[in-house]
């Protein structure tokens, strides 16, 4: 392992890689080709010799994991406990890992801990000269700032879910390339305990989903959510909402997208009557396709939109999804 | 109990951004305090009026930001510190959190520290976290609900909202929380809170008063630097309106372009 090592984060639930981790991967490789150096893949946790296998798969050179029971469940202190100890015993150039909740949290503390920050968010990497420059937005996308890390090694870098691309999986070139560590944090020290999930079975995550539709104050009510739930089925897509909808209490807090909810950007966004007010495109101007179905052809969605439908949503939604159901033998 | 709200002064989120020779600016729009921090503040005011104690609110910025605390105060803090020094200009994230952290440590008695999510203008949401690492106090982000409070026994219950839905947890005193909407619905400032704001005596730190050099702070201590600022690329192109002669042909005509697209 030399000084130029790129560390991954692998961020993982219950046993499983979130899909963001496999991006975070593949931009750390691209990243260390034009850096001439290592992919060394980090997983903590439930079931993470397996993980680590898959990540060697995905691109890693190497990789090191710690599966301890003060792990099973995701709490600040002793992942990034493990990781700043991790960090300054072995001085890596960077850690990478993906911008989801968790990894937000454990990135920021252990950068703390290594004396430096984090640059996150990122939707951008580029190399300039020996510099490794990050861009990512800021005033909820309204800009896009250029950042880079000063003095202090290593990088610690988070990467937006969804804004690169997901590499293919490869015949690992060091298949046994595993390293177990020990936790560095007992159970008695740790004052955060972590006494249950409440999730929702079957609920797909706003952030990961590449299909969103959406549904906004021109729904009327909870009960006209169900036509806008009903197309993103039959899309295999998930839910959003507006500000406006969630206000009302139509639909709950955990689907709202825009400036105080969720940032997404999915390859297909569907706008059902949402005017489209500044805080709301903060949250999904950077999807790939966006279609806006609205009676009001003056509203903002449809300056952003690449499709629109000027009409009513009632009509509109029910004949796609009937279309769409047809279309794919769904 | 003392609840500290840490607090940010922002534009406002309907702010038209613009950027011109490399500096953000923000027209005329009012500078408002963070949205993610007002439910901080209504978590912080609920946590003292359920549990007794006092709430203090918290801000590093520049003397202008004196009008975020009034806010505060007029939603129904107890009082506000105002941190203001010449050096502070450019601070990042850690640096700020040093100054916080500190400023927390010189109010002495502190049970919990609240913020919100993330600031509107920075977006990152580091904050929160490097604060709690430097007090080496425990972290609680994205708390969605305090389910329970023990002052005596010093523990506290709450749910966070991670991606996979609500993580419940539970931990001991004191602790520093990071708030979602989600929490509560934040109040309006009430007559009586203005004209208390108004004439409140808000002091203001320094460096100085809070142990800290300027080599700590600031542009000195950088370790993230802010290089360009720039306006994203407009997205591309007009919008295609698909009007048919029904419904249903307007309908095809939109999954026709989606098949095209290769979306579904």
């Amino acid at each position: 392992m030399t000084q130029q090592d790129i560390w991954v984060y692998i961020d993982q639930h219950q046993g499983a890689a979130m899909s963001a981790s496999w991006e975070t991967l593949g931009a750390a490789c691209e990243l260390s080709t034009l850096l001439q150096a290592e992919v060394t893949a980090l997983v903590f946790g439930v079931n993470a010799e397996a993980i680590a296998r898959e990540a060697l798969a995905y691109g890693a050179s190497a990789a090191i994991c710690c599966d301890d029971a003060t792990l099973a469940d995701f709490r600040v202190e002793p992942f990034a406990s493990l990781l700043a100890s991790l960090v300054a015993a072995r001085q890596p150039r960077a850690v990478i890992a993906p911008a989801t909740a968790r990894v937000r949290e454990l990135i920021a503390t252990a950068a703390i801990d290594a004396g430096t920050t984090v640059m996150a968010d990122a939707i951008g990497l580029e190399v300039q000269g020996d510099a490794v420059q990050v861009t990512r937005p800021v005033y909820a996308g309204k800009l896009l700032c250029t950042v880079s890390g000063v003095g202090a090694q290593p990088l610690f870098i988070t990467l937006r879910p969804r804004a690169f691309p997901k590499p293919a999986v490869q015949v690992a070139q060091f298949p046994d390339a595993i390293e177990h560590v020990q936790a560095v944090i007992a159970e008695d020290a740790l004052r955060v305990k972590v006494t249950g999930y409440d999730t929702v079975a079957g609920q797909v995550s706003l952030t990961d989903a590449s299909i969103i539709v959406s549904g906004g104050r021109g729904v009327g009510g909870p009960d006209g959510f169900a036509p806008v739930r009903e197309l993103a089925t039959v899309l295999g897509g998930a839910m959003g909402a507006s500000r406006a909808a969630v206000d009302a209490g139509w639909v709950p807090y955990a689907h709202q997208v825009g400036q105080t909810g969720k940032t997404v950007a999915p390859d297909l966004y569907v706008a059902c009557g949402i005017s489209g007010a500044i805080q709301h495109q903060a949250g999904m101007r950077t999807s790939k396709i966006i279609v806006a179905i609205n009676k009001d052809r003056e509203a903002p969605i449809f300056s952003l939109a690449k499709y629109g439908v000027v009409g009513d949503l009632f009509e509109v939604l029910p004949a796609l999804s009937t279309e769409m159901r047809k279309r794919l033998g769904r | 109990m003392h609840i500290v709200a840490c607090v940010k002064q922002t534009p406002d989120s309907a702010a038209l951004i613009t950027v011109a020779d490399g500096r953000v600016g923000w027209g005329d729009a009012a500078m408002v305090v963070n949205p993610w921090d007002e439910y901080a503040i209504e978590e912080a005011i609920r946590l003292k009026e359920k549990h007794g104690g006092r709430a203090t609110a918290i801000t590093m910025g520049p003397e202008r930001a004196r009008d975020a605390l009034k806010s505060c105060i007029a939603m129904g803090c107890d009082g506000g510190v105002l941190v203001a020094d010449a050096a502070l200009a450019g601070s990042d994230a850690r640096a700020t959190a040093r100054v916080l952290a500190a400023a927390i440590q010189k109010l002495g008695d502190v049970d919990v520290v609240i913020f919100g999510k993330q600031a509107i203008d920075g977006d990152s949401g580091i904050v929160p976290l490097a604060v709690a690492r430097l007090l080496g106090w425990s972290p609680l982000s994205y708390v969605l609900q305090i389910s329970a409070l023990d002052a005596g026994a010093r523990t506290i219950e709450v749910a966070r909202l991670l991606e996979e839905g609500r993580q419940l947890c539970s931990a001991q005193l004191p602790v520093v929380i990071s708030v979602v909407r989600d929490i509560n619905e934040p109040r309006y400032p009430t007559f009586a809170g203005i004209r208390r704001a108004g004439t409140a005596q808000i002091p203001i730190w320094n460096l100085g008063d809070l142990g800290l050099d300027e080599l700590q702070v600031g542009a000195a201590a950088v370790t993230v630097a802010w290089q360009a600022v720039r306006a994203p690329a407009s997205r591309a192109g007009a919008v295609e309106i698909l009007a048919g002669d029904s419904v249903a042909a307007t309908v095809s005509m939109l999954a026709d372009r989606l098949q095209a697209e290769k979306l579904t």
